[in-house]
């Protein structure tokens, strides 16, 4: 295969080393290097999605069947199935006319689709998964106690924490009173446990783009200087 | 006609997929399976739009009478999108365009992988000053999210149980970092999913209804 040639890998190294240093130029100050390669990503990101939904959603899901369905009225038998799909395809085509000013209003159909369609599963999905499961999960028996009997500590005080943890943290959610009194005491509690959640998810976002970093360092340090194995 | 039949379709098709829950029979379930089918389509065309809008932007950014720096740049951005667009519409294959070895995955490998991950890469040092400011614990709240993150950061670095390796079982910053993550995290996560579950079905309601219609613009 051609890339597999050695003058094109090393050549996609280079490329691949300088568009790293040219982004990392941003930690000096805003520069037109940076500004650059940040041209090239934004370019380059949309050139990508917009490719992979033609291949990947369009054709198969519209182009191809589309196509199936047309030719059936001329070689035989007809089926005219295919005619639905005019309805996506119209709608898309609608969606499109945004970028014309003074038809842009069109657009506001395939949109209320999008919009109707996503409340309508989502309403569903977020009741169900979000709402009930989790409750579900959190209404459970405090006090365990292992098949001998014997009481388990340990593992009730940690389910008891979670039951209580909920709780709290959806009264601090009440927005609706005044926190005060008991009820403010216990949204306290609930802000609490939010605090330790949202610490949680600060390390471990720290710890995935540090991931990121050690992998940009392993490319220049190893696949491009070949400095370290 | 311009916010009511809008506003219709997003009643239809969500009552639809609504019923379709408590009905998952014919017509209801076909139904919002053709749904499905529909939004793949016209969520594609969403990101066309988006993508050719960024184009348009960028190129008449490029072509103003303004001289103005940045101009140069609405040019990159243009170039490059014409670059991944004519290699993977018309130079990798077809459908077969990101498979390892074509022209595309070239593209995808040595520019576009090493300009995001190094994008988001950069977010590091930046969340480290953040951090700095974020972590000077002021309030009890403050303290908690400071030891929260930084028993979770520790203990999911190899370093961790490097410096408690002396701590006898069970009490190492990884497997203190387990338990943050599977008992008082567990419970503040909970408390937020089920606080937007009750957001989402709300705001599903008011748009499914009408009641909400920011969607459609101003006119």
């Amino acid at each position: 295969m051609w890339m597999d040639h050695p003058g094109w890998v090393l050549f996609g190294t280079w490329v691949a080393a300088l568009f790293t240093l040219g982004i990392a130029t941003f930690l000096y100050k805003d520069n037109p290097v940076y500004k650059f390669c940040e041209a090239v990503f934004v370019g380059i990101s949309a050139g990508y999605w917009f490719v992979s939904y033609f291949w990947q959603t369009l054709l198969p899901k519209l182009g191809y069947p589309f196509y199936a369905g047309v030719k059936t009225v001329f070689v035989g038998p007809a089926e005219w199935g295919w005619l639905v799909l005019l309805i996506p395809g119209t709608l898309g085509m609608m969606m499109l006319l945004r970028l014309v000013p003074k038809a842009g209003w069109i657009a506001r159909w395939p949109l209320a689709f999008i919009v109707g369609y996503t409340a309508g599963l989502r309403l569903i999905t977020f009741l169900q998964s979000n709402a009930m499961t989790q409750l579900q999960n959190s209404v459970q028996p405090v006090v365990r106690y292992n098949e001998s009997g014997q009481f388990l500590g340990w593992e009730s005080f940690n389910i008891l924490l979670v039951t209580v943890g909920t709780f709290a943290g959806l009264f601090y959610f009440f927005f609706s009173q005044e926190h005060k009194g008991v009820f403010g005491r216990v949204a306290r509690v609930g802000t609490w446990f939010l605090m330790i959640t949202f610490g949680a998810a600060f390390g471990y976002t720290v710890m995935g783009r540090m991931s990121l970093l050690i992998g940009r360092l392993d490319f220049l340090l190893a696949d491009w200087l070949h400095l370290i194995r | 006609m311009r916010r009511e039949i809008p506003t219709a379709i997003a009643f239809f098709v969500g009552i639809i997929c609504i019923i379709q829950f408590f009905i998952p029979h014919r017509p209801f379930g076909t139904l919002v399976d053709v749904f499905s089918d529909w939004f793949g389509i016209v969520a594609a065309f969403a990101i066309w739009l988006g993508a050719l809008n960024l184009l348009k932007v960028s190129l008449e950014r490029s072509l103003s009478k303004k001289k103005t720096h940045d101009r140069w740049y609405g040019l990159v951005v243009a170039a490059s999108f014409f670059l991944i667009f004519i290699i993977g519409m018309f130079m990798s294959g077809g459908d077969q365009f990101q498979v390892p070895g074509s022209r595309f995955d070239y593209l995808y490998v040595n520019i576009y992988t090493p300009l995001s991950s190094t994008m988001f890469a950069l977010l590091a040092f930046f969340v480290a000053s953040a951090s700095y400011r974020a972590f000077r614990a002021r309030s009890w709240e403050a303290t908690l999210l400071l030891i929260a993150a930084f028993f979770v950061m520790l203990g999911r670095a190899p370093v961790g149980d490097q410096l408690t390796g002396f701590m006898p079982e069970g009490y190492r910053l990884s497997e203190v970092a387990n338990w943050i993550m599977t008992y008082p995290q567990v419970a503040g996560q909970r408390a937020i999913m089920i606080g937007i579950a009750l957001g989402v079905a709300s705001a599903s309601l008011r748009l499914i209804l009408g009641l909400e219609r920011s969607y459609l613009g101003g006119e």
